[in-house]
């Protein structure tokens, strides 16, 4: 046993630091650093820079575009990356879509769509939850009828994470209604955005801002050559892209970087009379957080060098508990930030900003940013399987209760 | 980074393992606590016989040259059977500062004889006052013509009751909670002048008060440079903190274990409670906490033996607090799972639990290592 990494490592900790350092643009740091959420040509932008290094598609293999990182290098990737702070490379092109297409994608599917994911000329989004069928996936109703080479898609996804940025949707659909069980009947489809007869409507959140949707299928036809895998086996297909590597899903750069920046911003606010960073139950806070996030990044740890040894391994029970504890701490991190605002967190004065911006700071942004993170936040323990359903896949996994 | 286990560090912990299902069974450990001793003398000669008491000496002294990692899972196995023995107290916290500060006459005298199981030994540097502050010492060393003599009281040492030598720490010069001015000095437990009364902890485990008054000790009973030991207590209260924390997380597998076996087979409305949803996810949570202390535990073995002092400080203080919560959490929970037969004598759980609770209040408690890693936020 050693925690140390190996010198390859570290070196390649600081190849990646310092190409970060040399490339991010400024201006985009400066907002990340303020908290503010990557705006869609920030993200762009970002990734294509990467991508023109090889590294945007992290963990890809070389053969379509990534760079074949070790779980090792693809976790410091993703922690140097969050640390900088930069934005995330879309996760429904990177993590999810593109090792579908590799797994399961026909070589016309692979060749049409890997390279510009990566590259992110296609922005995509995911159509998995319906208003009837969220954690319990497999209730889902948007039908998909085969009519000569294509499928006419009817119903409604909710939920879209980006629906009204993106170009394409990988989307699970109904193909066969009269299966016994729910899990069968189901398949995995491409859809072109522009296609005629959907319409995304958006759903604001508690934060203020449009990042979920309403995506609405209205005798849509989607070419049978965008089926993904076999026709009716599209549950596996989603099963692949959930259990897929989902060590990057404790966030802990992010959480670490959050914390970082509360420490900065407590130097300059005053409590009681002396500079916040000063006050013991402020300090006992702090302390509690980074020790929380030490036993999470050694647990990190131990999925990644153990997702290491197998490599073609089932996904480890334990990234449960990496999601359940990595948005506990996300959550509460951003909780940290709002809380050193204070009431200087509470004004949403961002319209404010925007049409008055030859006026002096209404107050710091980052105070009010850090409410909104906190805000949208609240969402990192309900998406991805809620944390509920994490803890009964931990029951019927682990437990075997 | 690499969390495997060597071969050897398989065998080892598998033939511990072995051992202990063979001699710890629930009634056997009630008779040995029983014993006036309140452990197996027996066991602590098949441990020696195993290797296990010289594990981490030099070989020039009848040990095995094993490092934290060894301890870690020696200790893990002890924890899940709930071992009386006094490891902790003679191996690895007094033999840490033999083989940190020993001359190689010192080392020559006791290693061996710990290795064979012939000698036991106990750390007795808390005093009544000190709680957790391990500067706070009031107990006196003078020079003599012919050595030293000490004066004061030394407080719930833990298995201080049987133990045929202590390592007892003694300010030679400097007010209280000076870090400069403290010795340590090897004193024998039959020598003029030490009293002890002994107790059982609320866990079974002995422990003891110590007197001194007036013990006269050999010039070359000094244990290191006298003044100038706080290093070497601060090595050794670390070296505590990752063994016991390893121990606490054996003790909580085993207690999750016992309660999801629970959550099986009890069955109460027709069906067994394990079927009730805020069970399994209390279950759940119980599993999330062993593990998360586990890394901390691994951390502190880790990390241990590591020079800089920065870095070490900081992650055993981390480790303390992270496996001192986890263990809390499960130890309660395993109670309130079980329902009124965790709180029976005659059941395992409350045992397991008394456990985790000394534990967590040996060298320093959760709250006191947050505080201390609260004064280094910055």
């Amino acid at each position: 046993m050693d925690l140390r990494f190996t010198s390859e490592e570290l070196a390649f900790r600081e190849e990646l630091r310092g190409f970060i350092q040399d490339h991010l643009p400024n201006d985009i740091r400066e907002r990340m650093r303020l908290g503010y959420a990557p705006r869609k040509e920030d993200t762009v932008c970002w990734q294509r820079i990467l991508n023109q290094r090889g590294w945007a598609a992290f963990n890809w293999p070389k053969e379509y575009g990534g760079p074949g990182w070790t779980p090792v290098q693809r976790m410091i990737f993703l922690e140097e990356n969050q640390l900088a702070p930069a934005p995330e490379v879309s996760s429904f092109n990177i993590t999810m879509i593109g090792p579908v297409l590799i797994q399961f994608g026909t070589e016309e599917q692979k060749h049409r769509f890997l390279p510009r994911a990566a590259n992110i000329d296609d922005w995509w989004c995911q159509g998995f939850s319906e208003p009837g069928a969220g954690s319990d996936l497999a209730a889902l109703k948007t039908a998909a009828k085969r009519d000569g080479d294509h499928y006419v898609v009817n119903g409604q996804k909710i939920w879209t994470s980006t629906a009204h940025h993106a170009d394409w949707c990988f989307c699970l659909v109904r193909s066969d209604p009269t299966t016994k069980k729910r899990q069968e009947g189901i398949s995995f489809l491409l859809i072109d955005m522009k296609t005629p007869g959907i319409t995304v409507r958006p759903i604001v959140s508690i934060d203020g801002s449009h990042h979920l949707n309403e995506v609405f299928f209205d005798d849509v036809k989607v070419p049978v050559e965008m089926l993904v895998g076999e026709e009716n086996r599209g549950w596996d297909v989603a099963k692949y892209l959930l259990g897929h590597e989902r060590t990057g899903i404790a966030r802990l750069g992010k959480s670490k970087e959050r914390v970082k920046f509360a420490k900065e911003a407590a130097h300059e606010v005053r409590a009681n009379g002396k500079p916040l960073i000063d006050d013991p139950a402020f300090r006992l806070r702090v302390a509690q957080l980074e020790t929380d996030i030490k036993a999470l990044e050694i647990t990190q740890f131990r999925v990644v060098s153990a997702y290491a040894k197998k490599e073609a391994g089932k996904p480890d029970p334990l990234s449960s508990a990496l999601k359940i504890k990595g948005t506990e701490l996300l959550q509460a991190t951003t909780e940290l930030a709002m809380d050193v605002g204070g009431p200087l967190a509470m004004p949403d004065w961002a319209q404010e900003l925007e049409a008055l911006s030859n006026e002096p700071e209404l107050g710091p942004a980052w105070a009010s940013e850090a409410t909104k993170s906190y805000l949208f936040l609240r969402a990192a323990s309900i998406y991805g399987g809620t944390n509920e359903i994490q803890k009964n896949i931990l029951t019927k996994a682990v437990l075997g209760l | 980074m690499d969390f495997d286990l060597t071969d050897e560090q398989r065998l080892l912990r598998d033939s511990v393992d072995r051992l202990l299902a063979d001699h710890y069974g629930f009634a056997q450990r009630r008779d040995y606590l029983a014993k006036p001793e309140g452990w197996s003398t027996a066991l602590w000669s098949r441990y020696a016989e195993q290797g296990l008491l010289g594990l981490p000496f030099p070989e020039e002294y009848g040990g095995f040259g094993g490092g934290a990692i060894e301890i870690m899972l020696v200790m893990e196995a002890f924890g899940r059977v709930l071992a009386l023995e006094p490891y902790l107290a003679t191996v690895v916290l007094s033999g840490t500062a033999l083989r940190l500060a020993g001359t190689e006459a010192q080392k020559s005298a006791i290693l061996p004889r710990v290795a064979d199981g012939s000698m036991t030994l106990a750390f007795a540097h808390g005093e009544r006052q000190a709680r957790y502050d391990l500067t706070d010492v009031f107990t006196t060393v003078k020079p003599t013509a012919r050595g030293w003599v000490l004066d004061g009281a030394k407080s719930v040492v833990a298995h201080g009751d049987g133990a045929d030598r202590l390592i007892v720490s003694a300010r030679i010069a400097g007010e209280r909670d000076d870090p400069a001015g403290i010795g340590l000095f090897l004193v024998d437990t039959k020598a003029n002048g030490v009293a002890r009364r002994s107790y059982p902890m609320r866990d079974g485990t002995r422990a003891a008060e110590i007197s001194l008054n007036g013990v006269e000790i050999a010039h070359d009973d000094a244990l290191g440079e006298p003044g100038n030991a706080m290093p070497v207590i601060e090595r050794v209260v670390e070296a505590g903190i990752a063994a016991s924390s390893a121990e606490a997380i054996g003790a909580m597998e085993a207690m999750h274990a016992m309660t999801l076996e629970y959550l099986k087979t009890r069955q109460q409305f027709g069906k067994p409670i394990g079927q009730n949803q805020v069970l399994q996810h209390r279950a759940a949570e119980m599993l999330i906490a062993v593990e998360q202390g586990r890394s901390m535990a691994m951390l502190a073995a880790m990390t241990v033996d590591e020079p800089d002092p920065a870095e070490r400080v900081h992650n055993i203080a981390m480790a303390k607090v992270g496996v001192g919560q986890a263990s809390r959490f499960v130890a309660q929970n395993a109670i309130q799972l079980h329902g009124g037969i965790g709180m029976t004598e005659e059941y395992a759980v409350g045992h397991y639990f008394r456990r985790v609770m000394v534990i967590e209040h040996m060298f320093g408690d959760p709250a006191h290592h947050l505080s201390r890693l609260a004064d280094q936020v910055q």
